[in-house]
């Protein structure tokens, strides 16, 4: 009897728990909705089949989760800024592979020259972020506020407004896929960012300095630990994130749209960090668990997308499940819900004693 | 002493937004004279469109002296125009009851943010932004087309005229014309003073401050925290529906990308206004100048004629930056004082 219960406790105390059911508990619906889900067809030598799409479409979220990830928990505050900035990231290189043109069909200049572009104005809008939240001690939220409002504005400044297209094959690649390669180009992509990120992470002492600031930034100042640069290199990095995130939705369409590109995906970024079991006040964190959170929500989008709600009611939902997974996290409920079982047992011991 | 220095510095704030204002209409009167900035009218165009936003400018202002913020009333406004439109045109519900019943769901609305975020202590940002999504998702599932306001009430509502008894001039014909406004500037104006008298000399105004100053000293002082906060999602909840109908009065229609970006104008309003986003400090007039600011800079666009309208919000953003670090620049010299 203790021995299965505390084995329930050892399953559902493990981080990823939550994470893991939410994902299979998307995924048993879908397979219940739609048998086909898990059909995988090969056409023209590239995969197809929804859990493809899935994994293929969750690449800019798993990205960007990386980057938010690390913002929050060595600042337990959120970067809203990210969508913005990829749109942004996205601009600078179609304007730069272009050279100023609206629709092209040859590259202007060299294709790495974009993406290093692309990267580096992520990488300042990171350190401009990195810089307010840090240095000036400013709250997150509000410091990435600034460039929430004013970046689709410059990026679109830099487009003249317009729309970008370059029709180049080989820039389409990023976002589909290379001819000869089952799988879509965008999984790699994800797949290298958290690998590396993962390898600086569990084989330097970053991740346990990221932790150490999150849980409390003064005592870890008192250590000897620079909280300020840590916090600063976190921001930056989500910048440089949000770059590659940029340049991968660019591809997809081939054109960057200043308006819409990446649009809403900030609310996603910060839905897969909680979803994964991070605390949104900072500290401890799981890179694993915002992965796993990212796929699920792309599953639920998916989903949502098969039960033909159109793109426009999809907020609703996902609202739900960011107000259901909240509550369920806050300190509050665990002080009810312990509440509560130490009622339940306490009545039962009473009992037994009688 | 310490108390005076630092309303000094707070003050000064206030007095520098004051102060672009007037320079920003100077500048504005001399570049633009010939094309009419002049105009008493010009200006109370300001506050004709942005008596919405005056609403909502002071709500979250209200709510950012507690230490908290909320995202979600764009949505809420998009939304109330949605439902406003949609229950008098669709339904065939009078518009009083509609009105009344418009303003009823924003108090449920804030409400349900209010607990959450008071009673299951999750962050304000996180709930807000998950009610952002979900007004704006509920306002695609009425309906996604755009429904416009043919209502007879609600049309004589939004076009009464209330002519000034100054500030005229003489048109082509030699008749006078009086500037004008229209009775949601009103209520918006009046709106503004009395949550500035709430806040500054009720009890519950005086605990709102209290707690956004430092939370702990408030519970410990014997406030009651949770039900404060409660109770100014609650009112804030309010004033977004009611903010939403003053802005449903200018556009008189309902469709999904409404009021889009509205509560960073709102954010932006206050914090240009002097509001700290710490919490403790804030003044309600200080946001009234802010959402004149803004006001201001769609004006200058408009007149130039070959600015396009992004211009808008990077200027608000520059001046958003400008105005956060000079706060921190302020915070950092108090902190050293002490």
């Amino acid at each position: 009897m203790s021995k299965s219960k505390s084995m329930i406790k050892k399953v559902t105390g493990f981080r990823l728990f939550l994470p893991l059911a939410c994902l299979f508990l998307v995924l048993i619906i879908n397979v219940i909705k739609t048998p086909s889900f898990f059909n995988i067809t090969i056409q023209n030598g590239v995969l197809y089949g929804y859990i493809i799409d899935v994994i293929n479409r969750g690449s800019e979220l798993v990205i960007f989760a990386v980057g938010m990830t690390l913002v929050v928990a060595a600042s337990g505050g959120t970067d809203i800024s990210v969508g913005a900035v990829s749109a942004l990231a996205g601009a600078v290189c179609c304007f730069v592979l272009s050279g100023g043109e609206q629709s092209t069909d040859f590259y202007h200049a060299p294709y790495l020259l974009g993406i290093i572009a692309a990267i580096l104005i992520g990488m300042i809008c990171g350190a401009w972020n990195g810089f307010l939240v840090a240095k000036l001690r400013i709250q997150p939220m509000v410091a990435t506020l600034i460039l929430f409002t004013a970046g689709r504005g410059i990026a679109q400044l830099i487009t003249d407004g317009q729309m970008i297209y370059l029709r180049v094959d080989h820039f389409k690649m990023l976002g589909a896929s290379i001819p000869g390669v089952p799988l879509p180009t965008p999984v790699f992509v994800a797949i290298i960012v958290v690998i590396l990120t993962y390898i600086l992470l569990k084989k330097t002492a970053i991740g346990l300095y990221i932790e150490t600031v999150g849980c409390n930034s003064k005592a870890a100042r008192l250590v000897g630990l620079n909280s300020t640069m840590i916090q600063f290199l976190t921001y930056t990095f989500c910048g440089i994130c949000s770059g590659i995130a940029g340049l991968i939705i660019t591809s997809r369409v081939y054109s960057i749209d200043a308006n819409n590109a990446g649009l809403n995906l900030e609310l996603d970024a910060i839905l897969a960090v909680a979803l994964g079991g991070n605390s949104l006040g900072g500290g401890k964190f799981s890179l694993l668990g915002s992965v796993i959170g990212a796929y699920t929500i792309q599953a639920l989008t998916t989903t949502l997308y098969a039960m033909s709600i159109s793109a426009d009611q999809i907020p609703v939902y996902k609202a739900i499940v960011v107000v259901i997974i909240v509550t369920l996290q806050s300190p509050e409920f665990q002080k009810m819900r312990k509440a509560l079982v130490a009622k339940i047992s306490s009545g039962k011991t009473v009992k037994e004693a009688a | 002493m310490n108390k005076i220095k630092k309303m000094e510095g707070n003050q000064f704030l206030l007095m520098i937004t004051i102060l672009l204002f007037v320079v920003m209409y100077i500048v504005g009167i001399v570049v633009f004279h010939d094309k009419g900035f002049t105009k008493t009218q010009v200006f109370l165009n300001l506050l004709i469109s942005n008596a919405g936003l005056i609403v909502i400018a002071t709500s979250m202002t209200m709510v950012l002296i507690t230490g908290g913020i909320d995202i979600s009333v764009g949505s809420v406004v998009a939304l109330t125009c949605m439902l406003l439109a949609w229950m008098m045109e669709n339904k065939g519900i009078g518009a009083v009851p509609a009105v009344i019943l418009v303003l009823l769901i924003g108090v449920v609305f804030g409400l349900v943010q209010g607990y959450l975020v008071a009673y299951m202590k999750i962050q304000p940002f996180i709930v807000t932004l998950a009610g952002m999504f979900f007004a704006r998702g509920m306002t695609a599932i009425i309906s996604t087309d755009m429904i416009s306001i043919k209502n007879e009430t609600f049309l004589s509502w939004a076009q009464a005229k209330m002519y000034m008894p100054f500030g005229g001039y003489v048109n082509k014909k030699g008749i006078i014309v009086n500037p004008y406004i229209y009775p949601s500037v009103v209520i918006a104006l009046v709106i503004l003073v009395l949550i500035f008298i709430m806040l500054k000399y009720t009890k519950f105004g005086r605990s709102i401050y209290a707690i956004g100053g430092n939370e702990q000293s408030a519970l410990l002082m014997g406030l009651n925290v949770r039900r404060t906060k409660l109770k100014v999602y609650v009112l804030d909840g309010f004033l977004a529906a009611f903010g939403g109908f003053l802005f449903c009065l200018n556009t008189c229609s309902g469709f999904v990308e409404q009021a889009k970006g509205f509560e960073m104008e709102a954010i932006a309003s206050a914090v240009i206004g002097g509001t700290l986003l710490s919490g403790g400090v804030g003044n309600v007039f200080g946001s009234l100048f802010g959402v004149l600011i803004k006001g201001t800079i769609e004006t200058f666009i408009n007149f130039q004629g070959t600015l396009s309208s992004w211009w808008t919000k990077i200027t608000i953003a520059a001046l958003l930056a400008f105005f956060i670090i000079l706060q921190s620049v302020f915070a950092k010299a108090k902190e050293k004082k002490k």
